[in-house]
């Protein structure tokens, strides 16, 4: 891509990078159906659980360490705490875009882009810091 | 409004689902964006802390930023390099942003909020500029490998990407702005990328939709160890929001949304001095 522009050699590129954000473009709305249908079936059994209790939201309380935590959230959901399972889809939802980026690393590894592998790396870093790593000092 | 009015969970989650719903729609049929008013939504409307609103509107915008993905391949052309290079920018301003939250006060997130949302409604009324391709490339954009080009109906159209210091300082901010709000920042993402970079309207919109998901990702991790994101409450908004913005992005084609975009942004600019008046009364 870019400077050259004496045809063939990045017509090629350009259509590969175009298939590549197909792929991500499906990837991504596979990764949200599933998050949004984990949803659902955590949704259904807890609304008919407990329809006609209270709700308040008003003052923040937390979460319990089963909805904080990745393990945590795996293992209620696992367990059949219906809570537990929406935080699972919600959780599924936040590793759709990251998945994205994992493909990406792939994607500039194959073209040979060792530059735009490093900077995908460091966004992968800074996103799987987030998930697994930020409750030590949060 | 709904002081006095208790709600039981099933009336809470179908509202609140409604809302989500309505605002989702108009965010995607006018190009607002649907998670700016969210917060508003939730805290002025439900009476929902601040810290929930915020992780429950975060959630949304990854939804609707992945879900709409295939719709905006279709229509623009991203430029995927542009993307992940900003992205570094973008990420380390979003965990910046969201572990700024803990430590800043609700009322002072509030007013941010208030401005944030007048802005966003000022960048949607001006009109976009001309983008002139005809200038000498950038060396570090050339380094980068970020001058573009994408079919046009003139043909292939060659792009090239100017100041990336500068985009990549405005991109951080934008990042930051994500992680202490819970919102896509599309706004601040544009005037990076088009103002600064004057990278043509095409290639931004689809780039930047691509970014949001990412961005917003850094910051929800936090969030989550924070306990900012209640199932109970995310799960109404995400699946309300997500609807009715693939309904809107479907309606996009078919309707005249100038009168629609008009109202919008004075629901927005409405729902901005609430946010300040509430802010500055610390009512938070």
């Amino acid at each position: 891509m870019g400077t050259a522009d004496r045809s063939g050699r990045w017509k090629i590129q350009e259509w590969y990078d175009q298939r590549i954000e197909n792929i991500i473009a499906q990837l991504l709305r596979a990764g949200v159906l599933t998050a949004a249908l984990v949803v659902i079936g955590g949704a259904i059994p807890y609304l008919a659980s407990n329809p006609r209790l209270r709700v308040n939201y008003r003052t923040f309380h937390g979460e319990p360490m089963e909805l904080k935590t990745v393990p945590g959230i795996v293992h209620s959901a696992f367990s059949g705490n219906t809570l537990a399972i929406m935080q699972l889809g919600l959780l599924l939802l936040i590793a759709t875009p990251i998945a994205r980026v994992v493909f990406s690393v792939f994607a500039f590894a194959r073209e040979g882009d060792h530059m735009y592998v490093a900077f995908t790396l460091i966004v992968l870093a800074v996103l799987l810091y987030s998930l697994f790593g930020s409750f030590l000092i949060a | 409004m709904w002081h006095t009015v208790k709600l039981n969970v099933l009336e809470f989650t179908f509202l609140v689902w409604a809302g989500s719903l309505i605002a989702g729609f108009l965010g995607a049929l006018t190009g607002l964006g649907g998670g700016v008013v969210l917060v508003p939504l939730l805290t002025i409307f439900f009476h929902v802390d601040l810290h929930y609103a915020i992780g429950a509107s975060l959630v949304s915008v990854i939804a609707t930023s992945s879900g709409s993905a295939a719709a905006y391949v279709k229509e623009g052309f991203s430029n995927i390099r542009i993307g992940m290079f900003l992205e570094i920018a973008t990420t380390f301003g979003a965990l910046l942003g969201a572990y700024l939250t803990a430590k800043v006060p609700a009322s002072a997130i509030a007013v941010i909020f208030g401005l944030m949302l007048m802005y966003s409604a000022y960048v949607s009324r001006r009109t976009r500029p001309r983008i002139n391709g005809e200038q000498v490339p950038d060396p570090l954009a050339t380094k980068l490998k970020m001058n573009g080009n994408f079919p046009d109906t003139s043909g292939i159209r060659q792009y090239n990407v100017y100041r990336v210091p500068v985009g990549f300082g405005v991109m951080f901010g934008a990042g930051a702005l994500s992680g202490l709000l819970g919102i896509g920042s599309g706004a601040l993402k544009v005037v990076a990328m088009d103002q600064a970079m004057k990278i043509p309207f095409k290639v931004s919109t689809t780039t930047s939709n691509f970014m949001i998901g990412v961005t917003a990702a850094a910051s929800a991790g936090v969030y989550l160890s924070r306990g900012y994101i209640d199932p109970a409450l995310s799960m109404p908004v995400m699946l309300g929001v997500l609807i009715g913005s693939l309904l809107g992005t479907r309606v996009l084609v078919k309707t005249q949304t100038k009168k629609l975009r008009l109202v919008f942004s004075l629901v927005i600019v409405l729902l901005g001095i609430e946010m300040l008046l509430k802010g500055f009364a610390g009512r938070f």
